[in-house]
């Protein structure tokens, strides 16, 4: 368990140190959504009928952009094969990293819905709906986002690579993301694709530092 | 309590390891185990010394359908330090990697005890300070972190002025100084180190030597792969001129360290 500590502090160290890699992809979640506001001026009505499906999309793409970077720094400096060596404490750190990715990305952009909301002119009624289900979704696509990213930290242009493997598996994230959401406008308690994403979220949980170790020592081996 | 199976042990149990099918070999590396010394010492043997530490067994590293590495046997006893020599591109270093279970490999590899590696890269994220890196290191191997211990690693490698300073800020050299204070640190009897002298000024490099001959001495075992004839080996296997079957003992080395 020192080694879970240990790696979540690193992590977040890391994190404090690098405040960019932090920063842009909300920035570009921030910008997008507002850019989409901008195109769809006017009709005010036609961005709340697609705010859900606008919203997770962009949610996915912010993920991708984060998750491209995550592994490349300790690979280049030599630290990702000292954790692959850690023999049984491997895991643990893994799970410390992917932890601190989900905190770094898709808990700020829970923390930011309120505002991601009122750019997309939604009512402020829905907003603790929409943050539970952002809260429910987004650590699946940290979770399964880590595999990819584990396989893809030595290849070129990784980040393109990335979308293409793990946007894919993301498909149920979306689909039960905007379902939710779009329920939540119609004033009902989404409550079945809450558990559904909860349940997604648990098992990528459970399942992503195994098969991020096993990309990751791939990626090694080249 | 050697992990034959096939599959590489090194950081997993068994069951949660995916097989890949397409690979050719694996190498097998036991868990760590705490005293191996302890466990031979309940047979009564007439001739103890030779514990081995690590064993190779007719290992073959293939890398683009070019083998890299072959060698029928290597072995590393308590107390040895090899001098892993070979001309550029030999597989120095993927004949390490391979040892400490970063590359497949054909064959099999025994250890029971836990390895520390030093590679090209130091291991150490540059956005952190030296004692920040060492702390992690410390804690990836499960060991207690004492700061006052971590301290005086770094005085020993004479890094303290700079203890506070990202790693990134400091020189080649320094940063090599550094994987020497986590090697001083490190709870591990098996070293495998890949050019450990590379950016090392004279001082760094005396200090290195020291380090491996006392690890050594106290029942560790070094592989080192190194260009500069090594004064503390005990033997030396050279890549490139041995037909890559045996590893040999050289008569002059032997001298050296007698």
């Amino acid at each position: 368990m020192s080694a879970f500590a240990g790696q979540l502090v690193r992590e977040l160290q890391l994190a404090g140190r690098a405040r960019a890699d932090v920063l842009n992809p909300v920035i570009f979640l921030l910008l997008a959504i507002t850019l989409f506001a901008l195109a769809l001026e006017g009709k005010p009505e036609v961005l709340r009928e697609h705010a859900a499906g606008i919203l997770w999309v962009l949610v996915l793409l912010t993920n991708m952009l984060a998750l491209d970077g995550m592994f490349r720094r300790d690979l280049d400096d030599g630290s990702l094969e000292q954790l692959l060596l850690s023999a049984d404490a491997a895991i643990f750190a893994l799970l410390g990293k992917l932890l601190v990715q989900w905190l770094v990305t898709g808990l700020l952009i829970v923390l930011l819905s309120p505002l991601l909301g009122m750019i997309l002119n939604l009512p402020a009624t829905v907003y603790p709906l929409l943050a539970l289900v952002l809260l429910a979704g987004t650590p699946a696509v940290s979770f399964i986002g880590a595999i990819g990213a584990g396989l893809t930290a030595g290849a070129r242009r990784g980040g393109a690579l990335l979308a293409l493997l793990i946007l894919p598996l993301l498909v149920p994230v979306l689909i039960f993301g905007v379902s939710a959401v779009n329920r939540a406008l119609e004033g009902e308690a989404p409550r079945a694709e809450l558990y559904w994403l909860g349940a997604i979220s648990l098992a990528s949980l459970m399942a992503a530092p195994f098969a991020t170790q096993a990309g990751l020592r791939i990626t090694l081996e080249q | 309590m050697v992990n034959t199976n096939p599959v590489i042990g090194l950081c997993l149990p068994e069951w949660v390891l995916p097989r890949d099918p397409f690979a050719p070999g694996f190498v097998t590396i036991a868990h760590p185990v705490p005293d191996p010394v302890q466990l031979s010492t309940s047979a009564p043997t007439l001739s103890p010394p030779e514990v081995h530490l690590l064993t190779a067994d007719s290992i073959t590293c293939i890398r683009d359908r070019r083998v890299v590495v072959s060698l029928a046997r290597l072995t590393l006893a308590e107390g040895e330090c090899i001098e892993l020599r070979g001309a550029n591109g030999s597989g120095k270093t993927t004949l390490l990697r391979a040892l400490c279970g970063l590359l497949p490999c054909e064959g099999k590899v025994q250890c029971h005890v836990r390895i520390a590696f030093v590679g090209h890269r130091n291991g150490n994220a540059g956005l952190l300070t030296p004692i920040e890196n060492l702390r992690w290191h410390r804690q990836l191997q499960d060991a207690p972190v004492d700061d006052e211990q971590l301290l005086d690693a770094l005085a020993r490698v004479g890094l303290l002025r700079a203890a506070g300073k990202p790693v990134q800020q400091l020189s080649q050299g320094q940063q090599r100084r550094l994987a020497l204070a986590r090697l001083l640190l490190s709870d591990a009897k098996v070293w495998l180190l890949d050019e450990p002298h590379a950016a090392l000024d004279v001082a760094a490099s005396a200090l290195l030597d020291e380090l491996l001959n006392t690890h050594c001495q106290e029942g560790g075992a070094v592989l080192v792969s190194s260009h500069a004839p090594l004064a503390v080996a005990t033997r030396v296997i050279d890549l490139s001129t041995d037909d890559l079957s045996a590893d040999h003992r050289s008569a002059d080395s032997a001298q050296a360290a007698a």
